[in-house]
Formats: structure tokens, sequence, C-alpha cells
């Protein structure tokens, strides 16, 4: 893999700021009186020297490193990308599942390549979330084709589309900038079929002349689809939501829920001091920790056990669901508190701990309906409607029957 | 997939036979398998399995389906019932 960009202390000898004034200066080192050039591999003060710039690295521009080489084009030299993820990559991945840098995570818009395509390639449509675009090269190995990306704002396929930014108007936008016409000799583009809710296919066709082919729903499937002329087998069209892909929205949730707990838990730690000595911190600690126990078990459930239990959960709504399993985790919780030495709540405590924790797992699951590939927004406004007034009420009472049992 | 449902009797998919076409693009875009092509015309086979993407509204090119379209996230719904639809925003 070549340097990301020119490494400063390489050939810029005139430059060079690692060299002692000009009496110190021994023989040899830096520039002496040998003419430019004849110091290639010498040695200069501190350490070995770095290797020299890429002869890709450009003035003003980053190379990016995915980028194994560039292929010249009639539109211009078009980057060719490594279909093997690397350690950033993966870095990159991991940090966007879990939340971090997940915004401006992004491959600039426009014409990349993958092997040695040429002008009879297909041209494959994908938006600028970078893990959208890692999704799909790592899955080109062997495959020679062209990459058209979308600007899409940073968001996947699928969202994009939902947004109106993966569209057709941006197809022909980036088809223009990006002089497809000159580098493929067929009108023909390969689109997500994710792309579909806001990508008419008819509509690219009449603003730049490309005929948009709906491909399957996983990058995973691009070369069976291709090896059999554009076609996609029926299960190549359906969306799932394995155990994997269910894992793989996990983290996020929590991630966007984390905010608002730290509030909960400061709130259930407030509460739980109340008492007949007005506010105790002694109890604020002590019994603060097992409603700080109640919540976490309900994050537990609605935001862990859902998404990996979630179709053996028991009823179809999430906030149902998500009650279930804080409740059950709940339970656990309770029975934590139940066998430590002096337990700190008795029946109204252990009411309150198990409204709190059925509660927030209920609200978490319902939230999870954002990461889920099947629910409907009618569906979701509808248990919406029903369960929050629910889980509201749920909560006040909460509150009361937990600074009741302090008295 | 078929283990996991949603709600059903909420899908507000609508199909009017009459105007389609039978180009069967809304079979091949549906992510779902809801509609398919049945003599040449399209039909709706599993209405409650519609998640209202709204593929097959964007592309079906006689105006045949409608729904209301949306997002079935309730992080976003409950924005859009605090802050108003424009100032929504959503993942």
């Amino acid at each position: 893999m070549t340097p990301l960009s020119p490494q400063p202390g390489g050939a810029d000898v005139a430059t060079s700021g690692c060299c002692p004034p000009q009496a110190a200066r021994e023989p040899g080192c830096c520039f002496p009186d040998h003419p430019p050039g004849d110091d290639a591999g010498q040695p200069c003060c501190g350490g070995p020297q770095a290797p020299a710039a890429s002869p890709m690295a450009r003035p003003g521009y980053e190379l990016c490193p995915f980028v194994e080489t560039f292929l010249n084009t009639l539109a211009g030299p078009v980057p060719v990308v490594a279909t093997r993820l690397d350690r950033r990559d993966r870095l990159g991945t991991l940090g966007a599942r879990l939340g971090y840098g997940r915004d401006g995570y992004r491959a600039a818009p426009g014409l990349y390549a993958v092997g040695r395509p040429g002008t009879k390639d297909p041209v494959l449509v994908t938006a600028d979330y970078k893990l959208t675009f890692d999704a799909l090269r790592r899955e080109l190995h062997g495959v020679d084709a062209w990459i058209l990306v979308l600007d899409t704002r940073g968001v996947n396929v699928w969202c994009a589309a939902g947004k109106g930014t993966f569209s057709a108007r941006e197809t022909a936008r980036v088809v223009t900038a990006s002089q497809l016409p000159l580098v493929v000799s067929h009108r023909r583009l390969i689109v997500p079929q994710l792309a579909a809710p806001g990508l008419d296919a008819r509509e690219v066709k009449r603003l730049c002349g490309f005929t948009a082919v709906f491909g399957p729903v996983r990058a995973a499937d691009l070369p069976a689809f291709l090896r059999a002329g554009n076609r996609a087998d029926p299960a190549m069209r359906r969306v799932t939501f394995t155990l994997g892909e269910r894992l793989a929205v996990t983290p996020v949730e929590i991630y966007h829920a984390r905010k608002w707990l730290w509030w909960a838990a400061l709130a259930a730690v407030l509460a739980s001091g109340v008492g007949p000595a007005v506010f105790s911190l002694t109890a604020a600690f002590e019994r603060g920790a097992w409603l700080v126990a109640a919540l976490a078990a309900g994050l537990a459930g609605g935001a862990v056990a859902v998404p990996v239990l979630l179709p053996w959960l028991p009823g179809r709504a999430f906030a149902v669901k998500g009650a279930a399993a804080g409740g059950l985790a709940g339970c656990a919780a309770v029975l934590a508190m139940a066998a430590s030495p002096v337990p700190p709540a008795g029946g109204l405590g252990v009411a309150a701990m198990l409204l709190v924790s059925s509660g927030l797992g209920s609200f978490l699951a319902m939230n999870f309906t954002g990461s889920t590939p099947f629910t409907s927004p009618s569906g979701v406004e509808r248990e919406m409607r029903r369960a929050m007034p629910l889980q509201a009420a749920g909560l006040a009472a909460a509150a009361v029957l937990w600074i009741a049992s302090a008295f | 997939m078929r283990k996991m449902r949603y709600l059903s009797g909420v899908a507000t998919i609508a199909l009017d036979v009459g105007k389609c076409v039978g180009c069967g693009l809304c079979e091949q875009v549906c992510p779902h398998g809801v509609l398919a092509m049945a003599d040449g015309r399209a039909a709706i086979v599993d209405r409650d399995g519609c998640m209202e993407c709204g593929a097959c509204v964007t592309n079906c090119p006689a105006g045949a389906v409608a729904v209301t379209p949306g997002v079935g996230c309730a992080a976003f719904i409950l924005q859009v019932w605090l802050k108003g639809k424009a100032r929504a925003s959503c993942c």
C-alpha cells in the first residue's frame, strides 16, 4: 500500500529543517556540496528517511487509502479501489456502527473502478456513506466494474432513497459530472433495489439516457446477479433481518439513548434520596443504586434483548415485546436486590422497579422500529398512540411507589 | 423474515388494477413480496407485509399504486409530533 499523502522529509532537501547550522554540519549530512538528487537513500540527521511521496500524490489532495491506482480513461484518471478492507476501513466501520464518527463518514461522489473495467463493463450506482461504499467494494473481488457514487449526504442507500437524495436527478447529475458517457460504450446503470423509493427508473432514462436496472438488495448478490445477465432470483429481491443484521444495528440505538439515560439515572438517584428525613444522601445512593439497576435492566431488555430475540418475543407491537423483555430483566434486578444483605425496598419498591424496567424496555423497543426493515409508519404510529400513554402512566406510578416505599 | 411480522390491517397500500399496465416493476422493487404479477396484472398478495416504503409508487408508470409514504421509525414520528414535520430529522 502506498502512503496516504506526500511525506515530509522525503526528497525536499532544500526546505528540510533537520540540519544543524552550517558550522556544525558534518560532511555528507543533508546538503554539503554534492548535487541535488545525489542523496537518495542517504540518512539525514535523526532517524531513517521516510519513503518518497507516492507517484499518485497531487498537491492539495489527499490520496484515499483504499485507492490502489488510477485508470486512464477518456474522462481522465479514475481511481481503482481495493476489494479488501484494511484496518482503517474496519476501524471506521466499527466507529460508525457504535455511533462515533458516523456523520461525515463519506466517500467522494463520482466515478470509481474496481478490477480493470473496460468500456463494456457494468456501472454500479451506490451511496456515498463510507459503510455502504465499503460493503459494495468488498463484494466485488474478481469483478471488473465501474462504481458511480452519488452525493447522498453521507446516508446509506435505503434511507437516502426515503429522504429523496438517492434520486433520478442526482444519478443523472453524477453521470454527467463524471463524463460517464465517455467512459462506457453501453447506456445501462445497475442501481440498488433499495433505491427504488426515491429513484424512478424511467426518469433516469429521461434525464441522462441511461437505462436503470434494479440490482439485488444485497451487494453480496451482485456477482451472481451479473453472472446471470442482470437477473435477480426472488430471494435476492427480499430484505432479511438476520441475527447478525440485528446485532449490527443494536449499538447505535444505545448510543442514541445514552444522552437522556444519564439524566434518567440522575433523576433516579435524586428521587431515591427523598424520604422521612426530607432528603438523605445515604438513601440516595443506597436505594438509588437499585433504581438505576432497574433502568439498566430496561436498557438491556429494550435495546439488547429485543433486537436479539425479536422473532421469539411475544406480540407484534414492539412496545409489547420491549415491555416483556424489560420486565423480565427487571425481575433479575429485583431478585438481586432481594438477595442483598439489607434489601432497601419492600413490595412497593419492587413494583416501582418492575414498572421502570418494563416501561423503559417498552419505549426503547419502540424506538428500535427505526432500525428494522419491516415496520410501516402507519403501524408504528398506531402502536405509539396506544403505548406512550401507558408508558407515561407507568413512569408516574413508579415515581410515586418508589418515593412511598421510603416511608 | 416470515417469523417477523408487524401489525396487521394498518398498511395504506392501495392498487387500482384498472390502471395497471402490467410492466411488473412493482413486483421487482418491493422488498417484501407484497405485490406480484398475476395474469399480466399486478396484485396485492401480502398486504400486511407492506412497510409503506413507497418503492412501488415511485416506479409505477401508470400511477396505479398508492401508499401514504413515511418512515416507520418511532423516534422520527415522535420528533414530528414534538417539533413539526419540517424540523424533524432521522438517522
